[in-house]
């Protein structure tokens, strides 16, 4: 019963999905849910299956087992299509339209005025561009263009894959507030990436794909408690010799005037106290937690969490 | 439906025009329209007939070559090319059916080689009535003329789409094409003569025979010109074939041929994972 009220939350359900191409097993028992207004990073390699997911649940392509639910319909269904918006990896639009033309083409299909393009096209930037042909565009503007067409009535789950591939860093601090308006809005967003970077950290929750199997789906918060990696301690001794510094709390010795300590997240304060204990011994501290890329390198690597 | 059907159709068009296309098959249309009108001049006055009869008979044989060919080079890329550029998996993921894009895409490419060949066979047959006379009938014989060969191209534009979604890519995919103008063309009609000579005037030739030429669009085409008027049976040399058929069986091979051809490749279609 509480199983049943939970999927129905879910804008996106996909339950123990599986995909062989052949011989080789693409997607094995994959399960997501994806709730309103949810943003959700999708994790793994090139080749770990996040693309061809991403497929089965636009209804390009039939999954070998497993269900898959769009806002209550199957995926390629007419009511499916209509709730969800996809951007491709690789945007290639017709070079021989222009913006305009080409996002007027993608309003009339999903049965919108045209008078929601020019605001789109502003939007993401492109208003000035809009009435040259996409040929002679650059990849950010046609990134920009496959961005403005996913905002297309307000869809309920929006897909993007590698949305920040091609994109300078002010683009990309364009797409996380489009991301977030997005959210904002209620649609559910499952974005894409082959590495965890500051896009994929502001989601609610990350998923991580490796070889199909799906090895991570929490919070980053809790990723990182379950990860385990420990935080980086450095500590500069007072007159240059670490030397004493090194008799009281161990670790590693850094050039002569350094100590270099691990430590796990849960005995951190511990240390620290000890640490501040030292008084006058320590000239200077510094504490690094485990990156992002660290914390992807542990799930998305061969050795198991 | 019918909506989204024409939305594709106005940006196909759009496509179609922007690169070039309506405009280049217009002049392929028209110049070698024109040349074969007055190269062909010589013989009205030894079988009677008014100019224009022969500049449609001549433009008769010319469309069977040029409009399946242009037919093929416009449809060849519309499926595997929009499956390499990765348009096609962004189109689907919009409410719109596979059929209703692969109608799109076959309004708006009949209605480039309508254009085309309407220029291209009015502006030869204007010439000609105007130098050389023209009849009701010879008239006639130009309407049926530019309508067959938009039923030709037509039929050829769903053959092209066809082989588009059966090939792995654009490349395979205009090979294919080539193939198929090659096999429908050429071959078809070698091996048939092959199969006349052998046969000499028995069972094959005057009961088979006429009935395979119906069965292939680009004969069915000739066929249906060459009963429509006698004036063309004449100029063409290919009346015997014509007379041993009922007069409904070319029309009808020709009518029933975009619809089938379209019917398979959209059958073809949904089996195109993009």
């Amino acid at each position: 019963m509480t199983e049943n009220t939970a999927s129905n939350a879910s804008v996106l359900v996909v339950d123990k999905l599986c995909k062989s191409h052949g011989a080789t097993e693409v997607l094995h028992e994959v399960s997501l849910k994806l709730r309103p207004g949810e943003r959700v990073a999708l994790l793994g390699h090139n080749g770990a299956g996040k693309t061809t997911l991403m497929k089965q649940i636009l209804g390009l392509s039939t999954p070998n087992a497993g269900e898959i639910t769009i806002a209550g319909a199957r995926p390629g269904s007419d009511a499916a299509r209509k709730a969800v918006a996809y951007l491709p990896e690789a945007v290639a639009f017709h070079r021989a339209l222009t913006g305009r033309e080409q996002l007027s083409l993608f309003a009339r299909l999903v049965g919108e005025p045209r008078k929601v393009v020019a605001p789109l096209l502003e939007r993401v930037g492109l208003a000035d561009a809009a009435d040259r042909r996409i040929g002679t565009w650059s990849k950010g503007m046609r990134q920009r263009l496959g961005l403005a067409q996913v905002l297309l009535g307000r869809p309920q789950v929006a897909l993007l894959d590698e949305p920040a591939s091609g994109l300078d860093p002010i683009s990309r601090h364009e797409l996380y507030s489009i991301i977030d308006e997005m959210a904002a809005q209620g649609t559910a967003l499952l974005i894409s990436s082959h590495a965890l970077t500051e896009v994929e950290a502001r989601t609610d929750r990350i998923a991580i794909l490796r070889k199909g199997e799906l090895v991570a789906d929490d919070t980053l918060a809790r990723l990182s408690k379950r990860a385990g990696l420990p935080i980086r301690l450095k500590l500069t001794a007072k007159n240059n010799d670490a030397s004493e510094l090194h008799a009281e709390l161990g670790g590693q010795r850094v050039n002569g005037a350094s100590v270099e300590l691990f430590c796990q997240p849960d005995e951190k304060m511990e240390r620290l106290a000890r640490i501040a204990a030292l008084g006058d011994l320590v000239a200077d501290f510094e504490m690094s937690p485990p990156s992002l890329e660290d914390l992807y390198r542990r799930f998305s690597g061969e050795q198991q969490p | 439906m019918i909506a989204r059907i024409l939305a594709i159709a106005a940006t196909e068009l759009r496509i179609a025009r922007r690169n070039l296309w309506v405009l280049t098959a217009s002049l392929i249309m028209m110049l070698f329209a024109l040349a074969l009108t007055f190269a062909g001049a010589a013989p009205t006055g030894a079988l009677g007939v008014d100019l224009l009869t022969v500049s449609v008979a001549s433009m008769t044989t010319l469309s069977v070559y040029l409009a399946p060919l242009l037919a093929l080079m416009m449809a060849f890329d519309a499926i595997a090319g929009e499956v390499e550029r990765g348009g096609l998996a962004l189109i689907l993921t919009y409410p719109v059916s596979r059929g209703e894009v692969l109608l799109g895409k076959f309004l708006a490419h009949l209605s480039a080689l309508a254009f085309a060949m309407t220029l291209g066979f009015g502006t030869a047959g204007a010439a000609a009535a105007l130098t050389g006379g023209a009849g009701s009938e010879s008239l006639l014989a130009l309407a049926r003329l530019i309508g067959t060969s938009i039923l030709l191209g037509g039929a050829f534009l769903a053959l092209g789409y066809l082989v588009s979604a059966l090939a792995g890519s654009a490349t395979a995919a205009a090979g294919l094409a080539a193939g198929l103008w090659l096999l429908f063309v050429v071959l078809y009609d070698l091996s048939l003569l092959g199969a006349i000579v052998f046969d000499d005037g028995g069972f094959f030739t005057r009961n088979i025979f006429p009935w395979l030429l119906a069965l292939n669009p680009a004969d069915a085409f000739r066929l249906w010109n060459v009963s429509g008027a006698e004036g063309v049976a004449l100029a063409t040399g290919m009346t015997g074939a014509a007379d041993a058929l009922p007069a409904w069986v070319a029309p009808a091979s020709l009518m029933l041929w975009p619809p089938l051809a379209l019917f398979m490749a959209r059958g073809a279609f949904g089996r195109v994972e993009p």
